[in-house]
């Protein structure tokens, strides 16, 4: 496996040969850490919105973009030039300041969640101890950017919709919390790397048994909600409130909303690939040593986004399949069904973890 | 593509023009005036971006709101155009089809959607209907046209208009934004460009 | 005759006719005595249709009554005032609640006030409009009512006409919304209104407190401008009332004039009409299936089901030419003759629609988000049903039997077997589940006819200009959401004295704030998707 901690380090080692102060070695690292982060959060949504929207048509029998690029991949690049070149109009009678502050909240927080991911060995910006934690509560900021863009639009839709999303991810959070709390018992740890690193030789939902694999699975529905989308795209809603709490939003201001669903998909993605799949690490099956080998050969980064996009593509089946839930039916599936689930089920991964019941 | 064979009373064959004529003609001649070479590229860039993501907003009245339908579904299927990502709300959308009849009681409704609607935006007129009132163009409540209150792009003629004719109707209107010079105008004066279009016209009329 | 001498027993001076139907004319003072005996005595508790008509010296009401048991045994009713500055009726909204909107529509077109009708706004034309159109002296010029594109604020005053106890009329005006209600417009603008349907919606949080539907956002002045054409020329404009159900309506325009003027059509003629009708009834069911599951929010069901009506659209394409609307009934028979191809496609057709049928029932009704959704949500029971004149498959979905094929059959229908499809629920999911019931029943239709088409004529040979002879003609189809009626009145020109479409929509758009209280906004949406209502035919 090559470790990307060489690269690292040699671009460390040579800004430091130029005789710089540790200050400024720090600062060019940083900026180059984030153009390197920003430039992969942009290639990543356009290949996600080019992804979905041909999935989307395989689903439907369709053919889906094909006009411009092969298989029309450059359809999202043309998007993007069209979406930079909308006006942006000001409306009259709302809250100026929020209604411009809530897309860069809800970029924001995407945008830290994603800069924390271990997309490869060696490959993470930072490595938090307490990495889940982190992870929860950045990516909770974006409820934020939706509130106040309903609040302040001034639009009815979008105040209904903000509220749905308020009820929505509050109640939902829990259950991401609670089902990636169950992972952390088992690995004893919030750090991503060592949850990372644990799994060397086998991915956690092999290894622990019934709950981690009912925790994926409630992690991927709580997940699949916070995104709002698919079968739990009440904030949004198309056909009942017309774009819901964005309806007021044009240009970019949109694009930043659009962009945002399609990173936090990623991201809900990238984090079950983390705890559950094994993030970066190749399949080991114990005992096979020729194939693990060979396993090794692929590099780190393909085994991640492979991972992240199968996950990715489980919640498009899931979303192009379901009609949309009513409010009451989503919080019953919450607070009924999912909530004393995972509660059972951390009593459960807890005794496994005292009698050391797991492989 | 040549378009041959149509006959319509009184209209010879030859004053058909192919399919192309607007990218052919216009596109050609706009760039024999001359523009500077960055700007240009920029500009046949940014056009190519707008001319390939035109969403739609989702408007019908009547008859022709389902042709447009089908338009979206698998057979006909406009994502291959990029056209696919209807919107509801009209601060999102870059073209408005509109497809049915548009009555005085409307009319209001049609100029605000299209007040709504965020710069570049774009008109369809769908259907005779709101082309011209069509068959209730004798009605007292039916308004003769979307032109009179809101400008049209594109005019597709028939009632409803087949599928593929409202296809051809959203390509002639992507060949349509790629006309635009968004930087080039910004830069040249508007005389000049003026002059610009006079002379495009007079070299069409010679053409003819 | 029974019913005769009774009426004549409670109102001496009441005219007899026998036309179509029997006729009986009273007085408007004596009208509400009479409709209420027919209504809770002899059980007329289906109000069909309820047409004004301007008789030139007086202004009347034209009311077409019928019993729930048997939809299509009627009688009519007619009364007229000659007051024509300050024309008042009594309003029979008490006794049917489908009243409601047809006389708020004889109002808004007619000018004629109805006392002790709970809500008089014009229900099409903005209460600013000059004039009403549907008088013989109606001024059309554009001078009059310019077209504006200035929004006009919404008339919330509900103004209502009520008798004192000394006997002199007064006004009483109510708001619609209280100050404090949180209104949302939903519409003329939305993805799910199926067309430019206004609702605007009282909330309390996500709960629905009062619906008040806005109408004549495509109000298209269809009646009025057939009484300028010939009947030949009226034609085109029936398939564009409902196009999703054009082929039917078309039918039951020329079944009506074929009547009138005894125009005998050959059995040909009746199978291929019936087939056509049948299958514009798969694809309008098809249709109103995929909107249904796009408004709850299954996009891919929605292509589905557009998928297989493209089907359909080819077999309509081979033989008529068009796609959506085909222009084929003509008076005396159809415009072309069948495709070659016809037997063959609609004989494939068959088989592949009940196979995905069952891929129907496993993307969306087995599903469990959609099942909770729709089961136990806005139930419409059968009084209500018949009371608000709720026919097609809503009606049927609460178990009101209303099947104008099988009560009356026109057409080949007489001659085939089928079932009405009839459910007891009432709910949300009892009308999604008629609709694909009756997608089969209609498959059989299909089957029985379809190797047995007769030979002969395809179109009767008929007059170039055809004068109906003076009378009254009702003649009513199912369409495919209901009980679709012609009523023309005729002088004796080649162009009806006064035409009304009695149009199913209406009555589904009215039962909208009946079943959607007190539900959620998404429920809103799931029960408008059921009753699949197309605007234009609501507004004509």
């Amino acid at each position: 496996m090559f470790d990307f901690k060489v690269l690292t380090q040699w671009i460390d080692q040579s800004l430091r040969a130029l005789n710089l102060p540790d200050f400024g070695v720090l600062v060019i690292e940083l900026v180059l850490v984030g153009i390197a982060l920003l430039a992969a959060y942009a290639i990543l949504a356009i290949i996600l919105i080019w992804f979905e929207r041909k999935i989307c048509a395989w689903f439907q029998c369709r053919l889906g973009p094909n006009r411009v690029g092969i298989f029309g991949l450059l359809q999202t690049f043309a998007d993007t030039i069209k979406i930079l070149l909308k006006e942006l109009i000001p409306i009259n009678n709302n809250d100026k300041i929020l209604f411009y502050l809530a897309p860069f909240i809800v970029i924001l927080s995407s945008m830290l969640s994603f800069g924390a991911l271990p997309f490869g060995k060696g490959l993470q910006a930072i490595d938090f101890n307490i990495g889940i934690f982190y992870m929860m509560a950045v990516s909770s900021l974006g409820v934020l950017g939706v509130l106040l863009a309903g609040w302040s639009s001034n639009n009815k839709f979008s105040m209904i919709g903000a509220m749905r999303s308020g009820a929505q991810m509050v109640s939902y959070e829990l259950s991401v919390g609670l089902s990636l709390l169950t992972m952390v018992i088992f690995a004893g740890s919030m750090q991503l790397s060592q949850i990372v690193n644990q799994q060397a030789d086998l991915w956690f939902i092999f290894k622990g048994h019934v709950p981690a694999l009912i925790a994926f699975l409630v992690y991927l529905i709580a997940g699949h909600a916070e995104t709002s989308r698919g079968p739990f795209d009440l904030p949004e809603a198309e056909s009942e409130l017309t774009a819901g709490y964005h309806t007021e939003y044009s240009g970019i201001q949109f694009g930043f909303y659009y962009l945002a669903e399609y990173l936090n998909m990623f991201i809900i993605a990238a984090i079950a690939t983390t705890v559950f799949l094994g993030g970066w690490q190749p399949l080991h099956i114990p005992g096979l040593d020729g194939f693990n080998h060979v396993m090794d050969y692929i590099p780190t980064p393909v085994w991640f986004l492979g991972k992240a996009f199968f996950c990715i593509f489980l919640s498009l089946w899931v979303r192009w399949t379901f009609p949309r839930l009513r409010i009451d039916q989503l919080l019953h599936l919450e607070w009924k069904y999912l909530l004393p689930l995972n509660l059972l089920n951390i009593l459960f991964m807890a005794l496994i973890v005292i009698f050391k019941w797991h492989f | 593509m040549e378009v041959k064979g149509i006959y319509i009373k009184g209209v010879k064959n030859e004053e058909f023009k192919d399919t192309e004529y607007l990218q052919k003609y216009y596109v050609e001649e706009l760039q024999q005036n001359g523009s500077n070479i960055v700007i240009g590229a920029l500009d046949d860039l940014l056009n190519w971006g707008r001319s390939n993501s035109l969403w739609p907003l989702t408007f019908a009245t009547s008859c022709c709101g389902i042709e447009f339908m089908c338009v979206g579904a698998a057979r006909f299927d406009f994502a291959r155009f990029g056209f696919e990502v209807t919107r509801s709300s009209p601060r999102q959308a870059d073209v408005i089809v509109v497809a049915g009849t548009i009555v005085y009681k409307m009319a209001p409704v049609l100029k605000r959607l299209y007040d709504q609607m965020a710069e570049p935006k774009y008109v369809i007129a769908m259907g005779s209907c709101a082309i011209s009132g069509g068959p209730f163009c004798e009605s007292y409540h039916v308004a003769k046209g979307v032109q009179e209150i809101i400008p049209v792009d594109v005019f597709v003629p028939g009632c409803p208009p087949r599928p593929e004719s409202l296809l051809y109707g959203m390509m002639q209107l992507q060949r349509k934004v790629k006309l635009d010079r968004f930087l080039e105008s910004a830069q040249k004066s508007k005389k000049r460009r003026k002059e610009a279009v006079r002379e495009i016209r007079e070299n069409d009329g010679k053409l003819k | 005759m029974e019913l005769k001498e009774k009426i004549l027993k409670r109102l001496p001076d009441a005219g007899f006719e026998d036309a179509q139907y029997p006729t009986v004319t009273v007085e408007p003072d004596k009208l509400h005595e009479l409709a209420s005996m027919l209504c809770r005595e002899e059980g007329y508790d289906f109000l069909v249709s309820l047409t004004g008509v301007d008789w030139g010296d007086s202004l009347g009401v034209v009311y077409h009554l019928a019993r729930s048991g048997n939809p299509l045994d009627m009688i009519v009713l007619k009364t007229a005032t000659a007051d024509k500055e300050h024309p008042q009726l009594f309003s029979v909204t008490d006794l049917w609640e489908t009243a409601n909107l047809n006389e708020r529509e004889a109002y808004g077109l007619l000018g004629i006030n109805f006392i002790n009708h709970p809500d008089m706004r014009r229900l099409f034309l903005n209460e600013k409009w000059k004039g009403f159109p549907l008088r013989k002296d109606y001024d059309a010029s554009p001078e009059n009512n310019p077209l504006s594109i200035e929004s006009e604020p919404f008339s919330d005053k509900l103004r209502s006409l009520s008798f004192t106890t000394q006997g002199d009329i007064i006004e009483k005006e109510k708001e619609l919304f209280g100050k404090e209600e949180y209104v949302v417009n939903i519409g003329p603008q939305h993805p799910s209104t199926h067309g430019v349907l206004h609702f605007r919606v009282s909330l309390d949080g996500e709960l629905i407190r009062k619906v008040d539907p806005n109408l004549g956002y495509i109000h298209r002045g269809i009646e009025k401008m057939c009484e300028s054409m010939t009947y030949p020329q009226m034609l085109h404009l029936t398939d564009r009332l409902d196009y999703l159900s054009a082929h039917i309506n078309r039918h039951a325009l020329c079944s009506c004039i074929e009547k009138a003027v005894e125009i005998e059509v050959s059995e040909r003629v009746e199978y291929i009409r019936t087939m056509m009708d049948e299958l514009q009834r798969i694809a309008s069911h098809l249709l109103g299936w995929s909107a249904m599951c796009m408004d709850m929010g299954a996009l891919t069901a929605f292509i589905y089901g557009m998928r297989d009506r493209e089907k359909i659209i080819d077999i309509f394409q081979d033989t008529c030419g068009a796609r959506l609307i085909m222009n084929y009934n003509v008076i005396g028979g159809v415009m072309y003759d069948l495709h070659p191809d016809f037997q063959k496609k609609v004989k494939e057709f068959i088989p592949y629609m009940r196979k995905i049928m069952k891929e129907y029932h496993q993307i969306f009704t087995g599903n469990v988000i959609a099942d909770e959704r729709m089961k136990s949500i806005g139930i419409l029971s059968k009084e209500q049903a018949v009371s608000y004149g709720v026919t097609g498959p809503s009606g049927r979905a609460s178990g009101f039997s209303c099947d104008v094929r099988k009560h009356r059959p026109y057409a080949a229908y007489g001659k085939i077997k089928f079932n009405e499809v009839l459910r007891e629920e009432g709910d949300t999911f009892a009308r999604y589940m008629v609709r694909l019931d009756e997608i089969l029943e209609s498959l059989n239709i299909l089957e029985q006819l379809v190797d047995h088409i007769p030979e002969g004529p395809y179109q009767a040979k008929t007059k170039p200009i055809i004068r109906i002879p003076e009378g009254e003609y009702f003649q009513s189809v199912e369409a495919a959401r209901g009980l679709f009626g012609v009523y023309i009145c005729s002088k004796g020109d080649k162009s009806p004295y006064r035409l009304k479409f009695r149009s199913p929509g209406l009555s589904l758009v009215s039962i909208v704030d009946l079943i959607s209280r007190n539900e959620k906004i998404a429920d809103l949406i799931a029960i408008g998707g059921s009753l699949d209502y197309v605007v234009p035919d609501i507004d004509r």
